[in-house]
């Protein structure tokens, strides 16, 4: 179905406000592109922290001391008793490899590490326990799901006693918490800074063409008419400051990508620092538009009304 | 087209410019505004556009009673006047051709359409050849004729001229004068403001003789009873 001939003639029109307004930051391309960069940098900046976050929880959950579980076994669970729990534990789905440790190895781990030696000879008895060492699966590395499955593990009969290693993800987690809370706040902060940057440079614009807005008002043109220009121009500043923004992060990807892959590779880690996925790509290109009229509809609505023809 | 009750203007700090002006100003006709350095002639005619609001009485344009028309109706009633102005108001970084098509674009029309009606208002005006010229280019009357295609591009049916002679020589003015005098002859209301005495005395169309915001002979367009 083809739209009624009105609904063309206005979505038309709207084009052609819209590049209009484009031609008109395009012929002083240099007060165009210093606003435009101003909101870019403001926009790169909460985006770079994002994907740094990002990055370093995705760094953290590879990390192979993610979370560890010890499971010390009652002395009297028999070798053959142990083996079995390890069998039984291994098709729970929040575990994800587990070993067992017998009071031998221990002992000779013990042996080895500690230098005591023959001293341990004397003891006629292994006073050591056997021990299944886990590591849960990812979605159970969340400090309340880890200590959840250590209360289950925790009441099963063989258990002396279930200890969780958790210190270092509840501090890298609380870390990452902190980190990423202050990203929103910073976030709100610069996009404050975008609205007055685009509120204050559209402020400018309607005053050098306030004698144009008079005339077209004389002539009876509407609020509507008037305030499109100025509301498209904000649109593509903020458009603008988005796509200059795109571009930093790509260029300080490009400076950091190599070095991370060497020192990954020397940790012989597959760790590969992480960008944008396309949907977010599009939600700092919304983001950097819908500020940027947002603006200007706040300059507009504020300063053309005092405009009047006399 | 234009009704005046009993019209009184007082501006906010300042005496009444206006004082009980009645007169009716019917659909078709030419009519002259004279008086004085601040008799009230630009105000007379800012209260038809809406520049101004008045402060007592009731004031009817084509029927419509504009003492009541609300803010977001204020631009339809300025696309039904062509206003020219002493000092032009053209946009001067735009082409001749640019400013007059400025009605029809506000309007909305096609662009074609718009193409069109600019250069027959241009050729009005004798300036057809002038249409990608920037407005700082030309001479005053010249401009002047340019205000002049603008406020005539969208077919106003009234048309308000504040003082458009008053830069111009008078070989020019009555140039401009002739050319008010063939709208009105396909049918446009005309009021003009201007105090070239000579030159409208031959012309012979109605005068409103304003003094200090009075209208000295009410009899002649005179609102029927
Ligand atoms: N915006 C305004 N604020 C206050 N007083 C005003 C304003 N505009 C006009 N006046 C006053 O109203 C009176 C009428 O002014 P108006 O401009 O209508 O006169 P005019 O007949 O057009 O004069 P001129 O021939 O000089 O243009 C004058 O006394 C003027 O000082
Ligand atoms: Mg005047």
């Amino acid at each position: 179905m083809r739209p009624p001939a009105a609904l063309r003639v206005y979505f038309l029109r709207h084009v052609q406000v819209a590049l209009n307004s484009l031609g008109r930051l395009y012929r002083a391309p240099l007060a165009s592109l210093m606003t435009a960069a101003v909101i870019g940098i403001a926009l790169a900046l909460p985006s770079g922290l994002y994907i740094l976050t990002d990055n370093l929880q995705r760094l953290g959950s590879q990390w192979d001391g993610g979370a560890n579980l010890s499971l010390f076994l009652r002395h009297d669970v028999s070798i053959e008793q142990a083996e079995a729990l390890r069998e039984k534990l291994a098709q729970w789905p929040e575990i994800e490899r587990l070993r067992l440790i017998t009071p031998q190895e221990a002992l000779a781990e013990f042996r080895q590490l500690s230098g005591f030696g023959d001293t341990l000879d004397i003891l006629d008895e292994n006073p050591l326990p056997a021990v299944l060492a886990l590591k849960p699966a990812a979605e159970a590395t969340r400090p309340e799901a880890a200590a959840a499955l250590k209360q289950r593990l925790q009441a099963l009969p063989q258990v002396e006693l279930a200890q969780l290693d958790l210190q270092w993800v509840k501090r890298f987690n609380a870390l990452v918490d902190i980190v990423q809370r202050a990203i929103w706040i910073l976030s709100a902060l610069l996009a404050l800074a975008v609205l007055l940057i685009t509120g204050n440079t559209i402020r400018l614009e309607i005053q050098n063409r306030r004698e144009e807005i008079e005339i077209t008002k004389l002539i009876g043109a509407t609020g509507a008419f008037i305030r499109r220009p100025f509301l498209y121009s904000g649109l593509w500043y903020g458009f603008g400051g988005a796509l200059l923004a795109a571009l930093l992060l790509a260029l300080a990807f490009v400076q950091l990508n190599a070095p991370v892959r060497e020192l990954a590779g020397l940790y012989e880690s597959s760790f590969r620092l992480h960008l944008l996925e396309p949907g977010q790509w599009l939600l700092l290109l919304l983001c950097g538009a819908l500020l940027g009229l947002v603006g200007a509809w706040i300059a507009v609505s504020r300063h053309l009304a005092t405009i009047e023809p006399g | 087209m234009i009704r005046f009750d009993n019209i009184s203007k007082r501006y906010p700090e300042g005496r009444d410019a206006l004082q009980g002006v009645s007169f009716h100003l019917p659909a078709g006709a030419m009519a002259f505004l004279t008086g004085h350095s601040g008799a009230g002639k630009s105000t007379l005619l800012k209260l038809i556009a809406l520049l101004e609001r008045a402060t007592r009485g009731q004031l009817f344009l084509d029927g419509e009673n504009l003492t009541r028309t609300g803010k977001r109706k204020v631009p339809l009633v300025r696309r039904k006047i062509g206003m020219i102005f002493q000092n032009y108001r053209l946009l001067f970084d735009r082409t001749v051709f640019d400013n007059v098509a400025l009605p029809l674009v506000i309007a909305g029309h096609r662009h074609q359409d718009i193409a069109r009606r600019v250069r027959a208002a241009l050729d009005k005006v004798g300036l057809l050849d002038k249409e990608r010229a920037l407005p700082i280019t030309l001479s005053g009357g010249e401009q002047q004729r340019v205000g002049i295609a603008r406020a005539v591009v969208n077919k106003p049916p009234l048309l308000l001229a504040d003082e458009p002679t008053g830069n111009l020589d008078p070989e020019l003015s009555r140039d401009i004068m002739r050319l008010f005098e063939e709208f009105n002859r396909v049918g446009v209301t005309v009021l003009i403001a201007s105090h070239d005495l000579d030159l409208i005395a031959r012309m012979g169309h109605p005068q409103l003789r304003l003094h200090q915001g009075r209208l000295l002979n009410p009899e002649v367009l005179a609102p029927p009873q």
